[in-house]
């Protein structure tokens, strides 16, 4: 009777386990098994696939220092703060991690555009953003700052506090001790956080498409060179696909394997 | 960090739940309902032709579906369930299943037209300016018809553009001009019509225009697709299709 029991709630339980999984393995596992691994690096060196990974390499690894160099301070403000307003800015931090990655591209326009908020006032200077290599670096910084923030706050967070005051009694400066103490500390944090946002910068796609269009070389980014060549050629979408995927699992792996465990 | 982390994750969860509840709907059976995949040039004109036939056939609901032509074609081979399939070109159509194929029909003509805002900043007056650096030109991509019957066009032209970005379908292209973005697209002359004050045409002459002779083909024996089809290539269907732009045959 207690075994009827125990075996219908493993079922009850097991079997939308394994649906959860399936759903989620299926795909990838498709996508692994129509791979044709022997084409893989031929297909990487035609000549819409190179400079399509190039672009990603640059962008998202400017989007990687861009979040280094600004996300940090922003970290470091939402860490020692527990002001109201603070959490607000965390609130609205969080926006474009949830927002619909075309609407991030809409919003960026209205921005950032020729008659955009900002974009306004740079063409009189013959200066337009859009469709240039600027604005695929923009649309990552838009989707992959977040992550960094977050993450290299909640590191930040964990601190003792009395470091921080004995750094003060020492006479160290807010710059000084969060270049000498803070930051050696949280690298763990701070690396988890590029990770997750060069992954996040790497896989950009709908807000790159609205807002800095689609040119060989100079906004086509890899996952949007995905998109035009299963039109085109499906095989070499795979392919890219398949690097791409590669990629994602190599970061996650790195992720569990240095920093998360 | 971690906290974050899993907070993230269970907002995937609740957006995986929801797009499958999204994704439940399961397609009405044929009868009085009709499928239609339509190019993205088709936008406006099958939009007005699916609520003429409701209106004049009483019963039937007719649901259309845009996209490039290239992607259509796509996902009729990968068992898209439609029942008529309209296309900007014959050439797209080739990749199209020939088994799936059980009548095509040539219903309507377009060209190509340049678009540029209203007030045309960069004062583009005909196809030979769209050459000078400095310019935003957008084009299709060069998957769907309209990029390549744009690049045949400035091939035969001479004309190399200076091309900022390729779009996914002629929508896309054209809504770079609407937004004030590109000084310039090449998309067809029913775009142009459909869009109104929104935007200017700046014509192409005949000598290097492509034109383009759109299929609607039926993919099934369903009797109202049939109906549906008819209704397009009938004369109330055709002067539609003129009042917007296209050409008839």
């Amino acid at each position: 009777m207690r075994y009827a029991a125990g075996l219908r709630s493993r079922l009850t339980l097991g079997i939308p386990a394994g649906l959860a999984l399936l759903l989620l393995v299926v795909p990838l596992v498709a996508l692994l098994t129509r791979a044709d691994w022997a084409r893989v690096p031929a297909d990487l060196a035609t000549p819409t696939v190179l400079p399509a990974l190039r672009l990603s390499l640059l962008t998202t690894s400017t989007t990687a220092v861009l979040c280094l160099l600004l996300g940090t301070p922003l970290a470091w403000f939402l860490a020692r703060s527990d002001h109201a307003a603070t959490r607000w800015v965390r609130a609205l931090l969080t926006v474009p991690l949830v927002l619909p990655p075309v609407v991030g591209g809409v919003a960026l326009l209205m921005a950032w555009g020729r008659l955009g908020l900002i974009g306004q006032h740079l063409s009189p200077f013959g200066v337009q953003i859009t469709f240039t290599t600027v604005a695929v670096v923009l649309a990552e910084t838009f989707v992959a700052m977040p992550f960094y923030v977050l993450a290299v706050e909640g590191a930040m967070r964990g601190l003792d506090p009395r470091l921080e005051s004995v750094a003060r009694t020492l006479g160290a400066s807010d710059l000084r001790y969060l270049r000498t103490v803070a930051l050696p500390l949280v690298l763990p944090g701070v690396a988890s956080g590029l990770a997750l946002a060069w992954a996040r910068a790497l896989g950009e796609f709908g807000a790159t498409l609205t807002f800095a269009g689609s040119y060989p070389g100079r906004t086509q980014t890899a996952p949007l060179a995905v998109y035009a060549l299963l039109e085109q050629d499906p095989a070499v979408a795979i392919s890219v696909s398949i690097v791409l995927l590669v990629v994602s699992v190599l970061v996650l792996a790195l992720l569990r394997g240095r920093w998360l465990r | 960090m971690r906290r974050r982390g899993r907070g993230a994750s269970s907002a995937a969860y609740g957006l995986v739940v929801l797009a499958l509840a999204a994704c439940g709907t399961t397609p009405a059976p044929a009868g009085d309902h009709v499928t239609v995949l339509a190019a993205a040039s088709l936008t406006e004109a099958f939009e007005q032709l699916a609520t003429d036939f409701e209106a004049t056939h009483p019963g039937t609901s007719v649901e259309v579906s845009f996209g490039s032509s290239a992607t259509l074609v796509q996902q009729v081979n990968q068992g898209a369930p439609a029942e008529v399939i309209a296309l900007a070109g014959e050439s797209a159509a080739k990749p199209l299943d020939r088994a799936a194929v059980k009548a095509s029909t040539t219903f309507a003509t377009n060209v190509l037209e340049i678009a540029v805002p209203p007030d045309n900043p960069a004062g583009v007056a005909s196809i030979d300016d769209l050459d000078r650096p400095g310019l935003k030109v957008v084009l299709c991509a060069p998957s769907v018809p309209c990029g390549q019957a744009a690049d045949a066009t400035f091939a035969s032209a001479g004309v190399s553009p200076s091309v900022v970005s390729r779009e996914v379908d002629v929508k896309a292209t054209l809504s770079k001009v609407r937004l004030g973005e590109a000084d310039a697209a090449v998309v067809y002359h029913s775009d142009v019509v459909a869009a109104g004050d929104v935007v200017r045409g700046v014509a192409i002459p005949a000598a290097v225009n492509t034109t383009l002779r759109y299929p609607i083909i039926t993919l099934s024996d369903d009797p109202t697709a049939r109906s549906f089809v008819e209704f397009v290539v009938s004369d109330r269907g055709a002067a539609t299709l003129r009042s917007l732009g296209f050409g008839t045959p």
